[in-house]
């Protein structure tokens, strides 16, 4: 599916990361393995640092942090907002919608939409398609896209495939029209009989959460999880990655009638570097219009990992000159989706702690 | 086939690869394992496997690492 857009764009974007930063040196005592053999997962995959949140924390409260950031330093008025999109795998309740909490909390006008999405790794793109789709309405002028996760909270510490990489984020993206025409391209594709690849199995209606779903159980290779914790097919997921995410950024490419030497950046998803070297190997993308270290620095926090990606290494950049960018996020669904767009000059592009 | 053999060693040192003719199903190598040798096989050899070809079929013996080298132009 093929999507274009005209006349819109980003124009801030906050990054919000808890304060506790967790070492992989200190955490290999947790995993059933020598040492030398996590140490050359270290440099291989990229693990190192990554940011948790503290028992208790939600995704709500990440947020409101970050907007409340952005309105005390009067880069967004409260009533601007006519729009709240918040994508997350990890809502504060099953109900009420977290956006309406994030409203609430923060005291935003009645006059508004708020909307919950429940999507991950491609969360970022999902996220910006659907507030180019609200700003074609005239009552809509401004969309803050809040992509936010604390999927710490749902993975086992005794998992060597997915708790290393796991990072706690939140990330705001104002989105408004633009004067310049700014054209978009966007193509998105969607798997369904792939979803047991990446997923929670307890804790839903299916199979709610129980003393029995909460035992960790050896699940092979010397990892131990229970069924309330994200389990990750990590060979389904990097063969899924390497055979679809090539040819979609090609495809739109194609689409939109431009070679990879138009693009300035590549930001995709940040699932690991080794996984992100081969994507950029295949596509004989340069290592330098890639980043692939938000992982090692910060962890891989889901649909935040885009956003993280741009204000972690191209924040100097975006807020002095227009670049022109190539996203693209693939996971959870299965899920993938690119997105060819001209970034900057940006209001802001920062990050803050949560304490 | 004795570099390979010696590669593999490094990564696995408690295992007899030469005893197996299935590495991934005698829980030899692991996918964490298959990633670390790609890497060192990358880098020793001057390459880069593709990701679509690290699939357990082409790690399961020397023989499938051999021959998934020699496509990549590696004279072993």
């Amino acid at each position: 599916m093929n999507f274009k857009f005209h006349h819109k764009r980003i124009t801030g974007m906050l990054a919000v990361l808890p304060a506790r930063e967790a070492s992989f040196i200190d955490e290999m005592r947790n995993f059933n393995f020598p040492v030398s053999r996590s140490l050359k997962l270290k440099e291989v995959m990229g693990y190192d640092k990554h940011r948790l949140v503290e028992p208790g924390v939600c995704v709500s409260d990440l947020a409101v942090h970050g907007l409340q950031r952005l309105f005390d330093a009067g880069l967004l008025q409260p009533s601007e907002i006519d729009a709240l999109l918040l994508v997350t795998q990890c809502p504060d309740y099953f109900m009420p919608p977290t956006s309406n909490i994030i409203q609430g909390r923060l005291n935003l006008k009645q006059d508004m939409l708020c909307l919950d999405i429940n999507q991950g790794c491609a969360g970022f793109v999902i996220g910006l398609l659907q507030a180019f789709l609200l700003l074609e309405q005239e009552c809509i002028r401004k969309v803050v896209l809040v992509n936010a996760d604390v999927m710490s909270r749902k993975t086992s510490t005794k998992d060597r495939n997915s708790y290393p990489l796991i990072g706690d984020a939140a990330s705001i993206t104002i989105v408004e029209r633009d004067a310049e025409d700014s054209l978009i391209h966007a193509n998105l594709r969607m798997d369904g009989t792939r979803n047991e690849a990446l997923m929670i199995p307890a804790g839903g209606f299916r199979l709610p959460s129980s003393a029995e779903t909460a035992v960790l159980e050896d699940v092979g290779d010397n990892n131990f999880r229970g069924k309330d914790h994200l389990r990750m097919d990590g060979s389904a997921v990097f063969n899924f990655v390497q055979v679809e995410v090539p040819p979609m950024v090609e495809d739109l490419l194609a689409l939109a009638g431009k070679r990879h030497e138009d693009v300035d950046y590549y930001a995709f998803h940040q699932p690991n570097k080794f996984m992100l070297q081969k994507l950029a190997d295949k596509m004989k993308i340069p290592y330098a219009k890639m980043p692939m270290n938000v992982v090692e620095r910060f962890g891989n926090s889901s649909g935040v990992t885009i956003p993280l990606a741009i204000v972690s290494n191209l924040a100097g950049q975006v807020t002095k000159e227009r670049l022109f960018m190539c996203l693209a996020g693939f996971g959870v669904g299965l899920t993938w989706s690119s997105m060819l767009m001209p970034l900057g000059q940006l209001n802001f592009c920062e990050i803050v702690d949560y304490t | 086939m004795k570099a390979l053999a010696e590669l593999l060693k490094g990564i696995r040192p408690e295992f007899d690869f030469s005893a197996s003719r299935d590495f991934i199903a005698d829980g030899m190598l692991d996918s964490f394992d298959m990633v670390t040798l790609v890497s060192t096989l990358d880098k020793t050899y001057g390459i880069s496997i593709e990701g679509t070809d690290i699939l357990p079929e082409n790690f399961s013996s020397l023989e499938t690492i051999a021959a998934l080298l020699r496509k990549y132009h590696v004279a072993l």
